[in-house]
């Protein structure tokens, strides 16, 4: 087998691997979610949690973003928006969670 | 063949067996992703206000009525093995395998995708039925703001297949092409992350604090 | 919300001119609204019949509309931000003269008066700033980096076309329709259905979701220009001040955008489909679109003036003949009030009721912001300190800006204080403090730029005299318009509001009308200037290149420059890469060998989706839905179509280039080396003799 076939396998098996890690924990959430019922506490945060590692596998896996030098620049690229998303999406949350908290906006 | 540094480009990459068609895509695939996490805030927005607005129901049905579980799980395996078949059309086309064979996983992707509307379109239809229309509530809108955005976006993405397809046959494998497969595989992995963020906050984060 | 009873062409009808409310009932508010759709159409037919009439249609559509060259659409997108420049302003000085006709109601109605300042505030941020700033960030950056054009030329060309088309919209609405009175903010729940089922905010809408999506293929197309494409050697501390703000800038735009996006979107859903995001009722929540609209409009600002002070900083190296001072300091200062400038959108609704935990965290982030602004101010001024100051026409503007810039800045530090602003707010204070940033920060960088870069873009000169007399008026022009606001702000007079009745107002609003007045002669003179300047071109050419004794790279070809930019490209081992080669004796080399060079070839995808977006706005703001449909499936149909366009490439022969080279050259030989002080005179040919013994 020459060089160029192996390299094709082994970046196949790193599909597979990939596609095996998501398919795993998404399984994982949904038994979750059935066995213990979506209410119980501490489940949402596992479900968080195991979308967080899906998040981190399929980065890893199917978009090839790692650690690696060629890829700093994507990686870059990701954390930054991570980091505008976060500022985003947290001070939206805690602003308008402030503002329905101090209205008694309980629509309902 | 040594390439500088500047010109290896990261993540999904046709390689050096592609010289002339790596170096352009290299800037080509870096814009694209900078669009992509254009497209992410797009996202993310939507994603905070359906937060802010989960408990927006104005007495109208909510997430325990509306949701339908087993549909879900059902397009997310679709979905996943959608992005599986995506890569695996890459790797023909980083590898040279014949024509066929990308267009075979093109092709497979393709009905993924579209089954994968189908049962999406099928979920809103069941979920009109119980009430659950965007004008009912401030909920239903931030609701169907964001999942049917995905939908959109996967919507064009099939079309996005389609053209790319004839565009195979037509213009051969040309550089250009293999670079918009290379984008093409980006944005079908994209939607497959946005769709995590979906399962994980609209659907379970609506039935644990909704 | 939509009714069902619609006739071929929507909702509009005869009664939808304005021309029909002059013929019914005719009054000064009529006359005023009539005369400005006037105005267009009359632009209008005059633009059309002189192209007709020197026959420059087929040059204008090979040379111009369907040209994907960086330096010709930078051109364009000047030009366009003049023509909407022009408007703004005058829209201004109508607002100015309704508040000093007071006490009392002015001559305009007050839905008129909302009509103005919602298109003065929307025109003057989305189609002069961004425009202009992108104008001229198109000629010169792929010029400082030694680049052929832009990462994508063809989206470039997108981009502009959907910036035009979006401000065309605006000039649509004067003619047909109204536009909003939303303000250019289009706070609902007043824009929403149930308060204002028009045509206004709708205009607002889709010209902001178009001019937003063609900005955002801007940023990234910037953003990938100046990581990607630049010349060898030019490490990122190589990079000149300019190109880091515009690439911080164009960051800004592909973050800041889609919030932007998102609030006029889902205001569209909530009026044209009946959703309820922020709508009264059922669960909306209008607290979300302020939310959404700041989460833009900050880092907006930003996005503005980070590339005027870029201009700023190259400017003062330039004409103090000096290196830039604390070029480090200004680079991490950029990235700061980059990232800074995504913390601090509560500042603008400090009052919606938050509690004070979150106004003091947004408070002193803004304050923070201060702190790399006062670098800049510190280094600009350490810059100047000690060099060879020539006070040229760019360097009077950045001068101006210094000076007030710096009073603009401390009122928005005094604005920060939410205790402060909970006294301010809403006042004409407010509108003070961010003309008084925007002007002399923004429109003189913009400006100075124009006078600076001038020259390289078409060969010669602008007229000195004129130039000098535009930076007086726009100086004293500002400040007796906004300047007094502050303090009538201070008195209480809310802004955008069309009658007032405390005579203790009055003075001010005189005084800030003949300021406005100014500001219109000062736009003038802008005019004047450039008449002036064509009219005397041949005393003033400069085709060597550099009549500024420059220290960037754009300096070291040709004005105009060829299509290709540059012969070679350069490798770079400097900060100030061409005054370095100067000093060292090794500028304008002959290189020893050329080669071909691949240009991108005409296209007229751009003007297709201008057209095409232009009609796809019109139909949705009127429910023509057919139309609507019809132009969506022709968009997709044109970007498939270009898709399959395989020869986007031109190929310039490697003979051709060196035959261009070499008669520049000798050009550059037969020229007069001049000394800077000589520089505004008949004798600067565009050669520079650098002065070699550095300033200390």
């Amino acid at each position: 087998m020459d060089r160029r076939s192996e390299m094709h396998r082994r970046e196949r098996r790193r599909y597979l691997i990939g596609f095996g890690g998501s398919l795993g924990l998404t399984l994982a959430v949904f038994a979750i979610a059935y066995r213990f019922g979506i209410e119980t506490p501490g489940v949402y945060l596992a479900i968080g949690l195991l979308g967080l590692a899906q998040l981190v596998v399929q980065l890893v896996y199917f978009l090839h973003i790692d650690r690696r030098r060629s890829s700093r620049e994507d990686l870059d690229l990701v954390l930054f928006s991570t980091l505008v998303l976060l500022i985003i999406i947290c001070g939206t949350v805690w602003i308008l969670g402030n503002l329905a908290h101090r209205m008694h906006m309980h629509v309902m | 063949m040594k390439r500088a540094p500047t010109h290896s480009y990261p993540g999904i990459n046709l390689g050096e067996r592609h010289a002339s068609a790596h170096k352009a895509t290299e800037v080509v695939t870096f814009g694209f992703w900078v669009f992509l996490m254009s497209d992410l805030v797009y996202f993310g927005l939507m994603f905070a206000i359906y937060i802010t607005m989960i408990d927006a129901q104005a007495g109208g049905p909510g997430p325990h009525e509306l949701f339908d579980l087993h549909s879900i799980f059902a397009q997310t395996l679709i979905l996943l093995t959608s992005s599986l078949t995506v890569g695996l059309a890459m790797l023909a086309l980083k590898y040279n395998l014949p024509r066929v064979r990308i267009v075979f996983w093109f092709a497979v992707t393709l009905v993924l995708g579209l089954s994968f509307l189908v049962l999406e379109v099928r979920d809103f239809m069941a979920m009109a039925e119980k009430g659950g229309v965007p004008q009912r509530s401030g909920f239903l809108s931030a609701f169907f703001g964001l999942v049917p955005l995905h939908g959109l976006h996967v919507a064009a993405g099939c079309l996005w297949l389609i053209v790319l397809g004839i565009q195979l046959r037509v213009m051969g494998m040309t550089d250009r092409i293999k670079s918009r497969v290379v984008r093409l595989a980006l944005f079908w992995h994209f939607l497959d992350l946005i769709w995590i963020g979906i399962i994980t906050i609209v659907y379970f984060g609506g039935l644990a604090y909704g | 919300m939509i009714t069902q009873d619609q006739g071929f062409f929507g909702r509009l009808t005869w009664d939808s001119f304005p021309v029909a409310a002059l013929i019914r009932h005719p009054g000064t508010n009529e006359i005023v609204a009539n005369a400005a759709a006037a105005v267009v159409v009359v632009g209008v037919v005059v633009v059309v019949a002189l192209l007709s009439w020197f026959r420059l249609w087929g040059p204008l559509w090979r040379d111009w509309l369907t040209s994907a060259d960086h330096k010709k659409i930078g051109i364009m997108y000047v030009v366009f931000a003049v023509v909407m420049l022009a408007r703004g302003v005058l829209e201004g000085v109508v607002m100015r003269a309704q508040q000093a006709a007071g006490p009392g109601d002015g001559f305009l109605a007050a839905e008129h008066f909302a009509e103005l300042f919602s298109t003065h505030g929307t025109i003057m941020i989305f189609f002069v700033a961004v425009p202009f700033v992108f104008g001229i960030a198109n000629y010169v950056v792929p010029l400082m980096i030694g680049a052929r054009d832009v990462a994508f030329p063809v989206m470039n060309q997108i981009s502009l076309g959907l910036t035009v088309s979006a401000g065309m919209m605006l000039m649509v609405s004067l003619v047909v329709g109204e536009f909003s009175t939303g303000g250019w903010t289009a706070y609902p729940p007043y824009t929403g259905a149930a308060f204002n089922p028009g045509v206004g905010p709708d205009y607002w809408i889709w010209a902001i979701v178009v001019s937003g999506i063609g900005t955002t293929l801007t940023g990234i197309n910037f953003a990938v220009t100046i990581y990607k494409l630049r010349a060898p050697g030019m490490t990122f501390m190589r990079l000149p001040m300019y190109c880091w703000t515009i690439i911080c800038s164009s960051i800004l735009i592909v973050f800041a955008m889609p919030p932007l996006g998102v609030a006029a979107l889902l205001l569209a859903a909530d009026r044209y489909l009946d959703f309820h995001f922020f709508t009264n009722d059922l669960g909306g929540n209008m607290m979300n679109y302020a939310n959404l609209f700041w989460l833009f409009g900050h880092p907006e600002v930003y996005l503005l003036v980070l590339p005027a002070y870029g201009i700023y900083s190259e400017v003062f190296a330039t004409f103090s003949a000096k290196r830039l001072y604390g070029y480090n300091s200004l680079v991490i200062a950029t990235m700061s009030i980059a990232i800074l400038s995504f913390t601090v959108w509560l500042h603008h609704f400090f009052t919606m009721g938050q509690s004070a935990l979150i106004n003091a965290v947004f408070g002193i982030a803004t304050m923070l912001i201060a702190i790399p602004t006062g670098v800049k101010v510190y280094d600009w001024m350490a810059t100047l300190w000690r060099g060879r100051i020539r006070f040229s026409v760019p360097m009077l503007y950045g001068l101006a800006f210094l000076m007030l810039f710096v009073i603009g800045g401390l009122s928005g530090v005094i604005l920060a204080n939410p205790t402060v602003d909970y006294q301010v707010h809403n006042t004409l204070f407010l509108v003070a403090h961010f003309h008084n940033v925007l002007l002399p920060g923004v429109l003189f960088g913009l400006l100075a730029a124009y006078n600076y870069w001038f020259p390289k873009a078409f060969g010669f000169r602008l007229n000195e005299g004129w130039g000098r007399v535009s930076v007086a008026l726009w100086t004293l022009g500002f400040m007796l318009t906004f300047l007094p606001l502050y303090f009538v702000g201070l008195l209480g007079m809310p802004r955008r509001s069309f009658s007032w009745e405390d005579p203790d107002f009055h003075p001010y609003m005189i005084v800030a009308l003949i300021g406005a007045l100014v500001v219109l002669g000062a736009l003038l003179s802008v005019l004047v200037q450039l008449w002036v300047s064509i009219r005397d071109r041949d005393r003033t050419r400069v085709p060597a290149g550099d009549p500024w004794d420059g220290r960037t790279l754009e300096w070291s070809i040709p004005a105009p420059p060829p299509a290709y930019n540059f012969a070679i490209i350069p490798r770079v081992s400097d900060r100030d890469e061409f005054a370095a080669a100067k000093e060292g004796g090794a500028a304008y080399p002959s290189p020893a060998a050329y080669e071909d060079i691949d240009i991108p070839r005409n296209t007229g995808i751009g003007f297709i989706l201008c057209v095409l977006s232009g009609v796809w706005m019109f139909a949705l703001v009127w429910w023509i839905w057919w139309l609507a449909i019809l132009a969506s499936v022709l968009i997709i149909l044109a970007i498939i179509f270009w898709s399959f366009d395989s020869s986007t490439e031109l190929t310039i022969p490697a003979e051709e280039v060196r035959k261009a080279h070499e008669a520049w050259l000798e050009q550059v030989r037969q020229a007069p080396a001049i000394d800077r002080d000589d520089e505004t005179t008949s004798r600067n040919r565009g050669l520079a003799r650098p002065d070699l013994e550095p300033a200390t």
